[in-house]
């Protein structure tokens, strides 16, 4: 691999309510790649996501993402960068119930401070083939279109990476395949790192790599 | 998409508690918006009555109720005074001018004032139609008093004794109508005027001696602000009449009434404080079902301080909702009590537009929505929001 990694982890620790540390293997994901993050349950899989996004605390070691050294940012500024450089898709998908599927991507765009541009979020739900469902409520919308709304919402911004927190638990066969086929596409479309956090085999059949995370100690 | 589009968007959920909540806190604005027309009206009506007339001069007795008597027709008088009084008055150099009047009858619930024509000057009112009395018998009415006994020029009509109405009528002794006055917001409107002597000979007793003339009241315009603070105390320690100086008593009447008017404050106050109270529990409830919300928000850029200002803009925004349709209830309340009262005509101006002293209503709406939502928003700024996503172990 000759460019430098999106993503870089390297000798990550977090200590909880406990004083047990999550001691995580280093890492790196490429742009355009993705690489499944597997483990048991327990095993910290969700808070490195929360690590990578900033929204946790790393005691050590180093979390670097598209050139910036996670720890050098701070406030403000790391909340906005998050919101333009990590695009994430939740496990239950979390769209904003109150908001439009437009509006909740038009969000994604003002909170990391960029300009809010309402053909660029139109642009990426024709992408995702729910353009007609701009305007309508997520409890509206079926499982598989929540999923695509959440994906549109992800890589609105264009972030050069993309967390994945077990998309496909709780999906039959067919709806699975579907959102990892989706997932996929839209990190390979725009050369975004993607990183899936998972406990399903059925995802690592599809991406290049694996990271495993050891049960943390008792 | 902007904060307080989101924050507007956060408040659609809890729609019927907002709702009550806006309510009761527009219940307690509007008693207050009430309660500041109604005080603005009083003082209006207090200061328009007594425009011009610096002290008055009657029998002894309360000086509130020969000042509530004489120059706001509103009590019985105390009583009368010679009518040598009156060319004393006037020869003293402190004072301008001595206004006559003499009290005991009315027309409808109108009174009747025999007078001089300074009289009318002393409210700066002028002539609508017609012409000022020239001899006994013959009145002037005041704009509303004209209007609502259907009365014009050349028309006539009885006095009943009485300052109160329904008393006995003077049959044998109608008045003429020679003028009608233009509207001039103030007591006079509400008057039907004569000449003192109209009132003297309706009621002279026949077959008996001529009385001494008495007047009811004299209403005098100092020369000097000096002569105000001294003559009162002259005339109370060296003649047998009473000195009454009216803004003195009006403002120990607007004291008097401000008792009624704290009470209806505290209940006021009360109101919005459970307002506040209501609009802060539903925020703080609503917090914990928001606790995933205010997770995602964070994870798609937003600070700690966003998510408080977007608490704080859903309080002040239901806030200023609420001191909106206070302020809306308060004025039609004060519209249709100041329409259905009678005299009541300045309350109802009052109400038909936003008075300056009520910037007071909104800002306290305002203030009570800022602290009802300190809580939450402290509660939002601290979301934890990998416990939230499930993130920590």
């Amino acid at each position: 691999m000759s460019a430098a990694p999106i993503l870089a982890i390297d000798g990550v620790q977090h200590i909880y309510a406990k004083r047990q540390a999550l001691i995580f293997p280093a890492c790196t994901v490429a742009a355009g790649e993705a690489v499944a993050l597997v483990g048991p349950s327990g095993s910290g899989k969700t808070t490195l996501l929360m690590l990578i996004a900033g929204l946790l605390g790393a005691q050590t070691g180093r979390i670097e993402i598209a050139g910036t050294n996670l720890q050098s940012l701070h406030g403000a500024a790391r909340d906005h960068w998050r919101g333009r450089t990590i695009g994430m898709v939740l496990q239950s998908f979390q769209l904003l119930p109150r908001l439009s599927v437009l509006e909740n991507l038009t969000a994604a765009q003002f909170l990391s401070g960029s300009r809010v541009d309402l053909a660029a979020a139109r642009k990426t739900l024709t992408a995702l083939g729910i353009a007609d469902l701009a305007d309508m409520r997520p409890r509206k919308l079926s499982r598989g279109q929540a999923q695509r709304a959440a994906i549109a919402r992800a890589v609105v911004n264009q972030p050069p990476l993309l967390l994945a927190d077990e998309p496909t638990s709780s999906l039959d066969d067919d709806n699975a395949e579907a959102a990892l086929r989706l997932l996929l596409e839209a990190s390979r479309d725009r050369g975004a790192a993607l990183l899936i956090a998972t406990h399903d085999r059925r995802v690592t059949a599809h991406v290049a790599r694996t990271v495993t995370l050891q049960q943390a100690p008792p | 998409m902007n904060l307080l589009t989101l924050s507007l968007s956060g408040l659609r959920g809890a729609r019927l508690t907002h709702t009550l909540n806006i309510l009761v806190l527009a219940l307690g604005l509007g008693t207050v918006t009430l309660l500041l027309l109604f005080s603005g009206a009083l003082t209006d009506r207090l200061v328009r009555d007594g425009r011009g007339i610096d002290i008055v001069v009657g029998a002894k007795g309360s000086p509130l109720q020969l000042v509530l008597s004489a120059v706001y027709q509103a009590d019985v008088p105390t009583g009368n005074i010679a009518l040598d009084a009156v060319e004393t008055l006037r020869r003293d150099p402190m004072i301008e001018r001595a206004v006559p009047l003499a009290l005991g009858d009315s027309v409808g619930r109108f009174r009747i004032v025999g007078t001089t024509p300074d009289y009318i000057g002393l409210y700066g009112a002028t002539l609508q139609r017609g012409a000022v009395w020239q001899h006994p018998m013959e009145a002037v009415l005041g704009a509303e008093a004209a209007a609502r006994l259907h009365l014009n020029i050349g028309d006539h009509f009885v006095g009943s004794h009485g300052v109160g109405g329904g008393g006995m009528q003077h049959k044998e002794f109608p008045y003429t109508v020679t003028g009608i006055l233009a509207p001039t917001g103030s007591v006079i409107d509400r008057l039907a005027l004569t000449g003192v002597e109209s009132v003297w000979e309706i009621h002279a007793r026949p077959g008996q001696p001529e009385a001494p003339h008495e007047v009811t009241a004299v209403l005098l315009h100092a020369r000097t602000p000096l002569a105000i603070v001294m003559l009162p105390h002259r005339i109370n320690t060296q003649t047998t009449w009473q000195a009454a100086v009216p803004s003195f008593e009006a403002a120990r009447l607007v004291s008097l009434l401000g008792f009624g008017a704290a009470a209806f404050k505290a209940l006021a106050i009360i109101l919005i404080v459970s307002a506040g109270l209501g609009m802060a529990i539903a925020l703080v409830t609503r917090m914990r079902e928001r606790r995933q919300e205010f997770a995602v928000l964070r994870l798609l850029g937003a600070t700690p301080w966003q998510l408080f200002s977007t608490v704080l803009i859903e309080a002040l925004v239901l806030a200023a909702t609420g001191a909106l349709t206070g302020l809306m209830l308060g004025h039609a309340a004060g519209w249709a009590l100041g329409s259905w009262f009678p005299s009541g005509e300045a309350l109802a101006a009052m109400s038909a537009r936003l008075q300056p002293s009520e910037w007071r209503i909104p800002a306290a709406a305002l203030v009570v929505g800022a602290l009802a939502a300190l809580i939450p928003a402290m509660t939002a700024y601290r979301s934890d929001v990998a416990t939230a996503l499930g993130g920590d172990p």
